[in-house]
């Protein structure tokens, strides 16, 4: 069974009277464990598809399957169930809670699960993630590069099917991009996870299995990325 | 396929735990938001504490209020028929005979008119507070030298002193002590009516108590301990009625002042809830702020799968959470109020206080408190459940506020319940229940409506031409989460409170002030007997004083109302007459024509009927209170003779005037035969004058009392001023917490006008021109809210004028205006001062931290 169905996938914003269709008739299917990139050039629709994937918005027509479950005909509150029980975060701009410490900002999604022994596992996470040592900081006492590690051990913490990421590397210089790109990857892989990652960096794209290609909300291509068998070449 | 999940359910532990967390960085912020409620949970609390002390009190000392465990009193001498019954009651007893008199005190000091208790003896409880102590106990005592005590404001007024003399009527006594306090009288009634003791054995010696006088009979009985003094009473009752005797017992004073204090504070409470409520506003706006502030925070929630209630609960708890602080250290300082409240109200109270903590009147305000504040809090807090995740992804994202959310009409409806409900049950009426809704809803909606006003008329008509600091001040009033609306609401309501009392305050001294000027009467001399009328009017035009009006009166008694008996009539609650208009003394005039005062509005003036019988003329008020109508008859007893009269016409009368006013007046050629006697009125223009004449009065009158009126304005604006400053010191808290809403609204506000101030540096403007705009907008501000709320104040005295004192308006514009110039620079001035952290810091350091 595939973990994500996209099945023409349409979005039109009505704006000033006239209609504006940002996204048009996009479909795909991924299997678990599939490694996903969205390309495309500014203002070509990723973060809407991303949006409308993850069961943040809906669509206008068209229709979305995640883990089996059809979100179309959902209420936000159900939506934002199925994204606490399947699904992971990552943001260009990390979204910590700036209120929150590094611990606590992990402790989020497993708290509202009700799980119990969150805190060890919450810890063991942020030790994944090599900041152990800063978990009773606050997100403003820490560089971006680490605010993503945060973010990236918060998105794996509720062991999700499905991991979304919008440029996780947009807010970062080249050096610590790497970093947080190398432990994404790595963790992906650990926790056998379905990545679906929207960049306009195509270095980036190419170390996915496969990459769909949207111009003015239009899939332009839709391929799978022959380099991927070498990530680090 | 898979159906969805169920909604994820962490423990409700968690909520709270979130609560306290997301709380930490900005704890000492949220309870500034917190602090526009302590002031109004204070005084509510303050007032009502001290209303539960006052009640307890008043309890306590019920008996000594009384200063006896019975005192039966009636207008004429006790029927002898009654005597035996009389004679045996309880096991002590003092006799009183009260009325009022010219006294003079001598040599020579000076002539006011007293009331004059002459007693048997001391009171059986309570204070008689004299000086020498001794005075009180030797009062009425046999084998004593005979004395008066007299009344600490009148020893004062005239400077005498204890060893004097004074004149009452033909006697006259040696000062033997100064009243300090009598059981029973406040301050306040002393100040109206200063007493003279005198002993009983005199009262005839004095020549003062005379057909006609208005006299007071009085007997005090003392029981043995245990007695049922009610039950004694009823076995009494008919024949004390019979005799119209009233018979006052401790219980019934207890239940009677009881009342009327729980009024006072009752009317308080609503001023304390007024400030209440605009704390709350305070607290709707901060929270909408933070709300604001908080949206991104929401939508990350969200996106990690909080729902919308839950958000909601999270932000819902931190609130109420410091709502509960700032309640708590509200009626902590309540607590410290109602000790500061007797001596605010010292004149006004029968009995000595002892003050402690009313835990039903703090448990009560923190639960009103708490209540509003959570109430108002999730107005704002309400759009979380809105925030939509998608926000996460797009900054600027819009979120849904298309549909109208109808948990918003619930809470707001909610709202209105509850404080209808808190005013019903302080005034326990729905006309003034509603009055009160109404008179907040119509401020609150005419100052919100001004702040819209002015924010369309800003954009509207925006001086583009104008210089820089002026179009961004300006600006600042318009754009995106100004205050515009909150703070004209609060500075204007608080300004509205402050320019109403001033308002109906000179208003109602203008009422009194009327009287003493132009060519109106300033003395009045009353109790004249037919046989002194030539003699007074002589030493009026011996000294050249004129007589005004010169009006005769007879006393009479209702007995029936189109033949149906007033006795019969009393027992009847159906008719819906008051029993005053049933058992009250008529004092009546004579004439065939209305004065100047009079409108007639029905039938005709006093005259006689074909048959001769009387076609008496009614005041309209009191027509319609008696249910009356013309045509009617009415029967009198003229002191033992029956008179008969038809209702031939209704009269209105101008209040305003300095002339005795009539219930009733009949047509002459009536009662020209009954005994009767005279009031005159006169005007002397030097104080000196005055002095001369009621000298003269008391020599050769010594019956014919004088009310000096410039005394008694004097007398009334000193009791208005106490009065207005209890309401002005309930008002305080009002005025206080809008400067509290004010300020934490600008502090509020900083994070974000730190950004933008540092902008504008960047951006090449001084620190100078950022202070400009900051004034430009909060002097406008103030300027606005001041003037909508004496606007308003204006509007509500004018009303007041027209339709409850019936006079004139003309507010007097200057200290208004005054008014006006001190909001304005106070709301500038905080503005100022809350920002100057803004300006202090350098752009570099602010751009770090929000980087
Ligand atoms: N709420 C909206 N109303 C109207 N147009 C929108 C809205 N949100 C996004 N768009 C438009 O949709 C298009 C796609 O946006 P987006 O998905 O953010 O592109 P990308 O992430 O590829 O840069 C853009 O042209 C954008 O202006
Ligand atoms: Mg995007």
């Amino acid at each position: 069974m595939s973990i994500l169905r996209v099945d023409n996938l349409t979005k039109t914003y009505a704006s000033a009277g006239h209609e504006l269709t940002v996204l048009q008739a996009v479909s795909f299917e991924l299997q678990p464990a599939d490694t996903f990139a969205i390309v495309g050039p500014s203002g070509s629709g990723k973060t809407t598809l991303l949006g409308l994937c993850a069961g943040l918005d809906r669509a206008t027509s068209g229709s979305v399957w995640l883990n089996g479950i059809q979100l179309d005909n959902l209420s936000e509150d159900q939506r934002a169930a199925v994204r606490n029980q399947h699904v992971g975060f990552i943001f260009q701009n990390f979204q910590l809670l700036p209120t929150l410490t590094a611990l606590e900002n992990v402790l989020v999604p497993l708290e509202l699960r009700g799980q119990r022994g969150a805190a060890k596992t919450a810890l063991a996470l942020l030790d994944r993630v090599g900041l152990a040592d800063r978990a009773q900081h606050y997100p403003a006492q820490l560089s971006g590069g680490e605010q993503q590690r945060v973010s990236l051990a918060r998105a794996f913490a509720n062991r999700p099917a499905l991991l979304f990421a919008d440029e996780p590397t947009g807010n970062l210089d080249p050096d610590t991009s790497e970093r947080v790109v190398s432990l994404l990857f790595d963790l992906n892989r650990e926790a056998g996870t379905t990545l679906v990652l929207v960049t306009h960096d195509l270095d980036l794209a190419a170390r996915t299995q496969r990459t769909l290609r949207l111009r003015g909300g239009a899939v332009l291509a839709d391929y799978a990325n022959i380099a991927h068998a070498q990530p680090n070449a | 396929m898979h159906s969805p999940p169920p909604a994820a359910r962490p423990a409700v532990s968690w909520l709270f735990r979130m609560a306290w967390r997301d709380s930490r960085r900005s704890r000492a912020r949220l309870l500034l938001f917190m602090a526009s409620i302590v002031l109004g949970i204070a005084a509510l609390v303050g007032i009502n504490s001290f209303g539960d002390n006052l009640a307890r009190s008043i309890n306590d000392q019920a008996r000594e209020l009384l200063g006896a465990d019975l005192v039966l009193s009636a207008n004429q001498p006790f029927a002898r028929t009654l005597e035996p019954r009389l004679r045996g009651l309880g096991v002590a007893r003092v006799q009183e005979v009260a009325f009022a008199s010219l006294v003079e005190f001598r040599p020579g000091r000076g002539v006011r008119l007293a009331q004059v208790r002459a007693r048997s003896g001391g009171f059986f409880y309570g204070d008689w507070e004299t000086e020498p102590r001794s005075a009180a106990q030797q009062f009425g005592r046999a084998g004593t030298a005979p004395g008066a005590l007299v009344d600490d404001v009148l020893l004062t007024q005239f400077g005498a002193k204890v060893g004097d003399s004074v004149q009452v009527g033909r006697i006259i006594l040696p000062i033997t002590g100064r009243v300090l306090k009598t059981p029973g009288q406040s301050g306040f009634a002393s100040a109206v009516a200063p007493t003279v003791f005198i002993p009983q054995a005199l009262v005839v010696g004095t020549g003062l108590v005379q057909r006609g006088s208005r006299v007071q009979y009085r007997r005090s009985y003392q029981f043995a301990p245990g007695t049922d003094v009610d039950a004694v009473v009823k076995t009494l009752q008919v024949q004390l009625d019979q005799a119209d005797i009233d018979a006052d017992t401790v219980a019934g004073r207890q239940k009677q002042v009881g009342r009327s204090f729980a009024d006072l504070t009752r009317y308080l409470s609503l001023v304390a809830f007024v400030a209440l409520l605009l704390g709350c506003v305070g607290v709707a706006s901060a929270v909408n702020l933070y709300v604001r502030e908080k949206l991104a925070a929401v939508a990350v929630l969200r996106c990690l799968g909080a729902s919308g209630r839950q958000a909601l609960l999270i932000y819902l708890i931190q609130t109420a959470g410091l709502g509960l602080v700032g309640a708590v250290l509200g009626a902590a300082l309540g607590a410290a109020v109602q000790s500061v409240l007797p001596r605010v109200l010292g004149d006004f109270l029968p009995v000595a206080i002892t003050m402690s903590v009313s835990w039903p009147a703090v448990l009560m305000g923190l639960a009103t408190g708490l209540l509003m504040a959570v109430l108002f809090a999730l107005l704002p807090l309400l759009s979380i459940r809105r925030v939509s995740p998608l926000r996460v992804l797009r900054v600027a994202f819009e979120d849904d506020t298309s549909a109208p959310d109808p948990i918003r009409g619930v809470v707001l409806g909610v709202i209105g319940l509850f404080i209808l409900g808190f005013a019903y049950n302080q005034t326990h009426s729905w006309k003034l229940t509603l009055g009160f809704g109404a008179g907040l809803l119509v401020a609150f909606a005419a100052l919100a409506g001004m702040g819209r006003l002015l924010m369309w008329l800003v954009r509207r008509f925006f001086p583009a031409g104008w210089g820089y600091v002026w179009r961004q001040g300006l600006a600042n009033l318009y754009r995106p989460q100004n205050q515009t609306l909150t703070l004209v609401t609060s500075v204007g309501l608080g300004t509205f409170l402050l320019a109403t009392l001033f308002l109906t305050q000179a208003l109602l001294l203008g009422r009194v002030q009327l009287a003493s000027q132009g060519s109106q009467a300033n003395l009045v001399l009353f109790d004249i007997q037919s046989e002194q009328l030539a003699g007074v009017k002589s030493l009026l035009t011996s000294q050249q004083l004129p007589v005004l009006l010169q009006v005769p009166i007879v006393t009479m008694r209702l007995t029936a109302i189109n033949g149906r008996s007033t006795t019969a009539l009393k027992k009847d609650t159906t008719t819906g007459i008051p029993p005053w208009v049933l058992s009250r003394e008529y004092r009546v005039t004579y004439r065939d024509s209305l004065n100047a005062s009079e409108k007639l509005l029905q039938g005709t003036a006093p005259t006689r009927g074909p048959d001769g019988t009387p076609l008496i003329s009614v005041e309209s008020g009191y027509l319609e209170r008696a249910k009356l109508k013309l045509g009617d008859t009415l029967d009198f007893n003229v002191q033992g003779a029956p008179l008969r009269t038809i209702v031939g016409g209704t009269r209105e009368l101008d209040r305003s005037r300095v002339e005795p006013s009539f219930l009733v007046v009949f047509p002459a050629g009536v009662l020209e035969q009954a005994p009767q006697f005279h009031v005159l009125l006169t005007r002397t223009s030097t104080t000196a004058a005055l002095a001369t004449v009621q000298q003269n009065l008391v020599q050769q009158f010594p019956n014919v009392s004088a009310i000096d009126l410039g005394l008694i304005l004097s007398t009334v604006e000193d009791i208005l001023g106490k009065i207005s400053f209890v309401v002005r010191f309930m008002a305080g808290f009002s005025i206080l917490t809008g400067l509290l809403v004010l300020s934490s609204s600008v502090v509020i506000s900083r994070y974000q006008r730190v950004r933008e101030s540092v902008l504008l540096r960047t951006l090449g403007a001084s620190r100078q021109q950022i202070l400009r705009i900051t004034l430009v907008e909060y002097g406008l501000l103030g300027l606005l809210a001041s003037l909508a709320g004496i606007g308003l104040a204006v509007l509500a005295a004018w009303a007041l004028a027209i339709w409850v004192f019936e006079v004139g308006f003309g507010p007097a514009v200057l200290p208004l205006l005054g008014l006006a110039a001190l909001v304005t620079a106070l709301t500038a001035g905080i503005g100022l001062f809350n920002s100057r952290d803004v300006l202090r810091r350098s752009p570099l350091e602010v751009l770090r931290a929000e980087g």
